[in-house]
């Protein structure tokens, strides 16, 4: 082995060596973190755990550290797979399929795609003006958003897997099924004209496959640190009225007013998600809380879908390409395709 | 040399831009960073994910936000 290997090998293998301890480290923390909030709770701050201050306490405490840890390992796993994918492969990819099928592959890429939505406007002029269809276009600008890791983290660490799972299927499905009625529809005269008129000058970039792991690994630090500096306020918020929501507001409270059989509790919660963006994470926990305690399911997952699919500051975005009756086609279907989902879950969970 | 950040003025566009002032000041490049909001002018460079940094009229980054260091490294290969 020559010195030129040795030295090009050393950092790969403590890079590797330090994933490893980073693993270790964080599945220690998630085991001992319900144990340890027990003891703090009971021995050190001598609180019942049955009575209300104990119960508040340890659902604060356990919950915040649960949900921190969960969105800090699954942001950097999902940030450093992104890194293998990005825009321009997804466009290639999508270039030329028909509907129906298209709208199910840009469905699929808008979950695996890194992809911000501040960047809706590069990226519908990049798509549209490459000749990617109007539909297709849609279904990948709908699912990106609506499927993404912080919205499931938070399902999963707050409502377990079952539901997680429900929420990226049905996601994806009022995906491919707006965007495929916007194709059928033939709308493309509501794009804004200029979109039509862009040329694509110069390479496109891509610079995904030129990273290494190391890059990789920095990419994915920076995206953890950059998301949970940006929700933790939020998220502590949040937990805070939930611990106090549990302890506090008498069971099946909900349950009266936005039970199941409550078919208006659903477009309410659809609309009150509009204004709410970026704070999934504190509203989440809250929603938890009053699910406990007997907010039917299917209107917590059309809330979520509705705060992360339908805001307000993309909507402006979004507005600078499409006229604003396509604006309102868009947000009608994709309102609809959550309502039923909500109304569905609500009947058959 | 012509630095260019293309962004709609997002908070990732402001950081890139100071954080390429900062790259730029510690390489003593003289470089004024123009920034680039049109969305047409944004697409016509074939940049699909802001915040993107452009040398020369060559594309260097589209996407992310990379560290002083990184941009440090990327201006003077530009250089």
């Amino acid at each position: 082995m020559t010195s030129q290997t040795v030295t090009l090998r050393r950092p790969t293998w403590r890079l590797w060596t330090g994933a490893a301890g980073a693993v270790v480290a964080w599945i220690f923390a998630y085991r001992i973190n319900g144990p340890l909030w027990n003891w703090f709770v009971t021995d050190i701050l001598g609180l019942d755990l049955e009575s209300r201050t104990g119960s508040a306490a340890e659902f604060f405490l356990y919950d915040t550290v649960k949900i921190l840890l969960l969105l800090g390992g699954i942001i950097f796993v999902v940030t450093v797979l992104r890194s293998f994918m990005s825009v321009e492969r997804t466009r290639a990819l999508l270039g030329g399929r028909r509907e129906g099928v298209g709208n199910v592959a840009a469905a699929g890429l808008g979950v695996i795609t890194p992809f911000c939505s501040c960047s809706a406007v590069p990226g519908f002029i990049g798509f549209v003006a490459a000749g990617v269809p109007l539909g297709i276009t849609m279904s990948f600008l709908i699912a990106s958003p609506m499927v993404n890791e912080i919205a499931i983290v938070l399902l999963y660490g707050l409502f377990g897997w079952r539901i997680a799972a429900l929420y990226v299927g049905a996601g994806l499905l009022v995906a491919i099924i707006a965007g495929w009625v916007i194709g059928r529809l033939h709308l493309e005269r509501w794009v804004e004209s200029f979109v039509f008129e862009t040329t694509l000058r110069g390479q496109p970039v891509d610079l995904a496959g030129t990273l290494s792991w190391n890059d990789r690994f920095t990419i994915g630090r920076e995206e953890v640190r950059t998301i949970i500096r940006k929700i933790w306020p939020y998220l502590l918020v949040g937990i805070g009225i939930g611990a106090a929501v549990h302890g506090w507001v008498p069971e099946d409270f909900f349950v009266r007013y936005a039970g199941p059989e409550n078919p208006l509790s659903v477009p309410i919660a659809v609309g009150l998600g509009v204004p709410l963006y970026s704070n999934a994470a504190g509203i989440l926990p809250l929603v938890e809380a009053l699910n406990a305690k007997g907010l039917a399911t299917g209107t917590v997952l059309a809330f979520m879908m509705s705060v992360v699919a339908l805001s307000l500051p993309e909507m402006v975005l979004l507005r600078r390409v499409l006229k604003p009756r396509l604006l309102a086609v868009f947000v009608g279907v994709v309102a609809f395709g959550i309502l039923c989902v909500g109304l569905l879950f609500n009947v058959i969970l | 040399m012509n630095i260019k950040v293309l962004g709609s003025g997002c908070a990732n566009c402001k950081t890139l831009e100071s954080r390429t002032l900062e790259a730029a000041g510690r390489l003593g490049i003289d470089a004024p960073v123009e920034k680039v909001t049109d969305f047409g002018d944004i697409a016509s460079y074939g940049v699909m994910s802001t915040p993107a940094l452009v040398i020369d009229e060559q594309v260097i980054l589209s996407g992310r936000v990379p560290t002083v260091d990184e941009l440090e490294t990327m201006l003077s290969a530009a250089n």
